[in-house]
């Protein structure tokens, strides 16, 4: 018995690869196992290979294995990209209809299965999919009736006579596999699941209930991959709840919507990848310096320019942090899990209101779109927070006098009114401005705005900025990152652990500003620290040297093809610093 | 009741003497107050330019935002506040150069916002360059040679867009160019209204006189029927687009506002922000 294996679906685009995927892990999460996927994808509809890698384990996993147990294949290609990462107990299924041929190095057994003349028999080759499900039920010995459910939920619509078709293709490709065998095969039988009913989530669903529940209630955006979900989902839920998504016609529009909408005083979003938050930049230059607040969501992928577009990258931390020409005060967070995405979302709204400031939340493609199970979203853990957003009736100024909605005060954070409250009429402008917002190019008026807005991020309150696993008061190494590498940094520790290392872990949630503090003595304590990021300059690796020093220790663990890190992958680049 | 002088406010404004853009601000003033507003339910959201400061010399709520995006902030601040009466307005190269993405689809998508240009023809904060709705052969810092390209026709253009309201006005008449502000705040819909403010230290051209001479008022064209969208275009392009007075409504269409399911009839800015337990309960179980 195992505790945990990996399947791969491959095929070309187009072919239903996604759904088959879908299918399989969405019943195999409904019996309690926890699930982590990856989709390898290209930027086309049609054609190109595509492939769906599913862990499945009796216990958390956030990271994709560094081997693989099953892959199906509907074409050649899948097998000849995919055969190297099989295992030494690892195995083939392909559709017989191509021919399959087991390359010369392969060790993996290949089995022929006619998936799509089953399929074709049964009614239509659509369902070669299901036949694959099937057999690799019969392979680990999974008792098909728990797809039943799923295939209900998914083919209802069609009606039962398609339903049915579908559990018989199953049915059919498990009989098959299972006489080939002769059984089922004995070092892939799964231990049992515990039976309990999990979420099984991408991050991009988690932001965006967290949004709701954050109190979102209008989002400007404009499609691109991997955030686009974030956007189809409101669009699905934010009429119920009174609200509204606008697809704009541009990334630009969509930023100043939001801004226009926050400012108004409804709380809004506004999401993108790369290429649309550079096109935000000045936008959120103006949220920062009109102090009005904004929440950005930056599903990174791979840069710059088009680049990589369905692939992973964590590659705009810099631009994040410093993107829009001159300087303001702006949070960055970076959640590392789909649980984490969801509070930090909710969070951000607070944040944004609490310091009026623009809040970018980062989230790279692998959180962003790998499917997972996740432990249950605590509702009553988030809270909303205005901050100083005025309610009620304001007391009546003098003459024509403005509301000093940009009051110099003490923790640099000024009263803030929407537009519609009587006697709270102010300016609102790009341009630097006083108290009551009216331009003014005084150099005294430039200082103490200046001051009054970097001061309200200076002793910003955020819970948790720093992810620690720290159980060494004196480590070898200190392992750093942020977003989607935690569960291959965590395997890698334990690894680490098991070769004699003292190994402590910090994944930095809070980025900008940087929670010196809270990492500093983690730093001093380590010999060594190695940063692990998905980009070719080692962008976290140079903040940290900027925030706390002890360049002379830190070392950058980068990987920049495109791929999410492997556990081995960190696990031998750190012990090559030993 | 406010009248308008309490949307005045003691900002002076930065515009030269002369300017068109000072009877703008005194027609958006007017009509403000003689559609009824009190001036916290008016919001002025504009753009960059000599013009994108009118959002500071009116006594009301005011967003002076970036370069050519008066229009999806406005947007925006509609869908926030239904309640509030939102103007957005900038010049001819904030609204039809870097923002004219914007507005063609703020035509389209008919948000009720209404949109005031103030069109000199000239880029005249950076000094006197060519602008999209400068003529050709205009010679500007920039087109030394005068300009090889076209003008663009925005109240054509509007009409392409599927606008619903579409007026043209010049700053000099200000009993008209208050009527149609009126008549554009109440439109159920975008309203586009198009302003000849003559620049008189850059565009030697287009000044005053010029306007006078070469300007039709469609009230003088007998039996113009500014519901027909064929007698529209063809009024313009007969008149080169030289024209003042209501030009274009539909007053059937629905407004963005008024099509969308689901949109709170209260202003989104009141909406309670707490989702109830079982209702964030139901969400998350379509996840399991």
């Amino acid at each position: 018995m195992i505790n945990q294996l990996s399947w791969k679906v491959g095929g070309q685009q187009g072919e239903g690869i996604e759904s088959t995927g879908e299918i399989f892990s969405i019943a195999l999460n409904r019996l309690g196992y926890y699930l982590y996927g990856y989709r390898h994808f290209s930027s086309r509809i049609k054609g190109g290979h595509t492939n769906n890698k599913i862990r499945v384990s009796t216990t958390q996993v956030r990271s994709i294995s560094d081997d693989l147990d099953i892959l199906v294949a509907f074409d050649q290609e899948t097998i000849d990209v995919n055969y190297r990462e099989l295992n030494e107990h690892g195995i083939i299924m392909a559709d017989a209809r191509f021919g399959p041929k087991s390359p010369e190095d392969s060790k993996a057994a290949l089995y022929a299965v006619p998936f799509t003349e089953i399929a074709t028999e049964l009614g239509t080759s659509l369902m070669k999919n299901m036949v694959a499900i099937g057999a690799t039920s019969a392979v680990l010995d999974l008792d098909i009736n728990v797809f039943e459910e799923v295939v209900q939920e998914i083919f209802g619509r069609k009606g039962q006579q398609v339903v049915e078709k579908n559990m018989e293709a199953i049915k059919t490709g498990y009989e098959y596999m299972k006489e080939k065998l002769g059984g089922s095969i004995e070092t892939m039988q799964l231990e049992k699941a515990d039976g309990q009913k999990r979420l099984f989530m991408i991050g991009n669903d988690a932001i965006a209930l967290g949004a709701l529940a954050g109190g979102c209630r209008f989002m400007a955006a404009y499609p691109i991959t991997p955030a686009s979900e974030i956007m189809e989902y409101l669009i699905k839920k934010l009429p119920a709840l009174g609200g509204s998504v606008i697809q704009t016609e541009d990334e630009i529009a969509a930023v100043t919507m939001a801004i226009g909408a926050n400012y108004g005083g409804v709380r809004a979003l506004t999401a993108s990848a790369g290429p649309g938050l550079s096109l935000k930049m000045e936008a959120i230059g103006l949220s920062g310096i009109t102090e009005t607040p904004l929440v950005i969501i930056d599903t990174q992928r791979g840069g710059p320019s088009t680049g990589l577009p369905t692939k992973q990258e964590q590659s705009d931390l810099m631009a994040m942090i410093y993107g829009t020409h001159g300087e303001i005060p702006k949070i960055v967070m970076a959640p590392s899990t789909v649980q984490e995405a969801f509070y930090d979302t909710a969070e951000a709204f607070n944040l944004a209101e609490e310091y009026q400031c623009p809040v970018i939340v980062l989230t790279d493609l692998q959180l962003s779109l790998g499917k997972q199970t996740v432990e249950p979203l605590e509702f009553d853990k988030v809270e909303i927070r205005r901050g100083k957003l005025q309610t009620g009736e304001l007391p009546e100024i003098e003459g024509k006098g403005y509301f000093k909605r940009y009051e110099v005060t003490e923790d640099g954070v000024s009263p803030r009114v929407i537009p519609g409250m009587k006697n709270g009429i102010h300016h609102v402008t790009g341009v630097e401005h006083e108290e009551t917002g009216k331009p003014s190019e005084s150099a005294a008026n430039r200082i103490a705005q200046m001051d009054k807005r970097f001061r309200k991020v200076s002793n910003i309150k955020f819970n948790t900025p720093v992810y620690k696993n720290a159980p060494h008061e004196e480590a070898d190494l200190l392992i750093v990152g942020f977003n989607s590498t935690r569960g291959a940094i965590e395997e890698a520790i334990g690894r680490l652990e098991k070769d004699g290392l003292k190994v402590n872990h910090a994944h930095v949630r809070l980025i900008h500003p940087f929670p010196v503090d809270d990492i500093l003595p983690l730093v001093k304590s380590a010999k060594k620290i190695a940063v692990v990021e998905n980009n070719a300059t080692g962008q976290l690796a140079n903040i940290m040297k900027m925030n706390v020093g002890h360049a002379e220790k830190i070392y950058k663990l980068l990987k920049y093809d495109g791929n999410p890190f492997l556990p081995h992958e960190i696990h031998s680049k750190c012990k090559e610093l030993f | 009741m406010a009248t308008f002088k309490d949307f005045r406010n003691s900002v002076k404004p930065n515009w030269c003497p002369g300017c068109g853009d000072f009877s703008v601000q005194a027609a958006i003033q007017r009509a403000a107050a003689n559609v009824g507003l009190q001036p916290e339910n008016l919001a002025v959201i504009s753009g960059i330019g000599c013009s994108g400061r009118i959002s500071g010399y009116i006594n009301s709520y005011g967003f002076h935002g970036i370069h050519g995006r008066s229009l999806p902030i406005a947007q925006g601040v509609k869908m926030a506040n239904r309640d509030l009466t939102v103007i957005a307005s900038g010049g001819d190269g904030d609204g039809f150069a870097i923002g004219m993405g914007h507005t063609i689809h703020a035509i389209r998508r008919n948000i009720n916002v209404t949109y005031i240009v103030m069109d000199n023809q000239i880029y005249g904060l950076t000094k006197g360059q060519t602008s999209p709705r400068s003529a050709a052969g205009f010679k500007t810092k920039s087109t030394p040679m005068g300009s090889v390209e076209q003008a663009i026709s925005p109240m054509e253009m509007a009409l392409t867009a599927g606008a619903t309201f579409v007026a043209q006005s010049f700053s000099t008449d200000l009993k008209d160019l208050t009527a149609l502000i009126e008549a554009g705040i109440k439109h159920e819909g975008f309203s586009l209204i198009n302003v000849f403010s003559p620049c008189v230290t850059y565009n030697k051209v287009n000044t005053y006189d010029w306007f006078k001479e070469n300007l039709t008022k469609l009230s003088d064209i007998e039996g113009y029927d500014s519901s027909s969208r064929e007698t529209a275009m063809q009024t313009l392009m007969k008149h080169n687009s030289l024209v003042t007075g209501l030009i274009y409504q539909d007053t059937e269409r629905k407004s963005y506002q008024q099509l969308i399911s689901g949109y709170s009839e209260t202003p989104l800015a009141q909406a309670d922000l707490t989702l109830d337990q079982q209702y964030f309960d139901k969400l998350v179980t379509e996840f399991i």
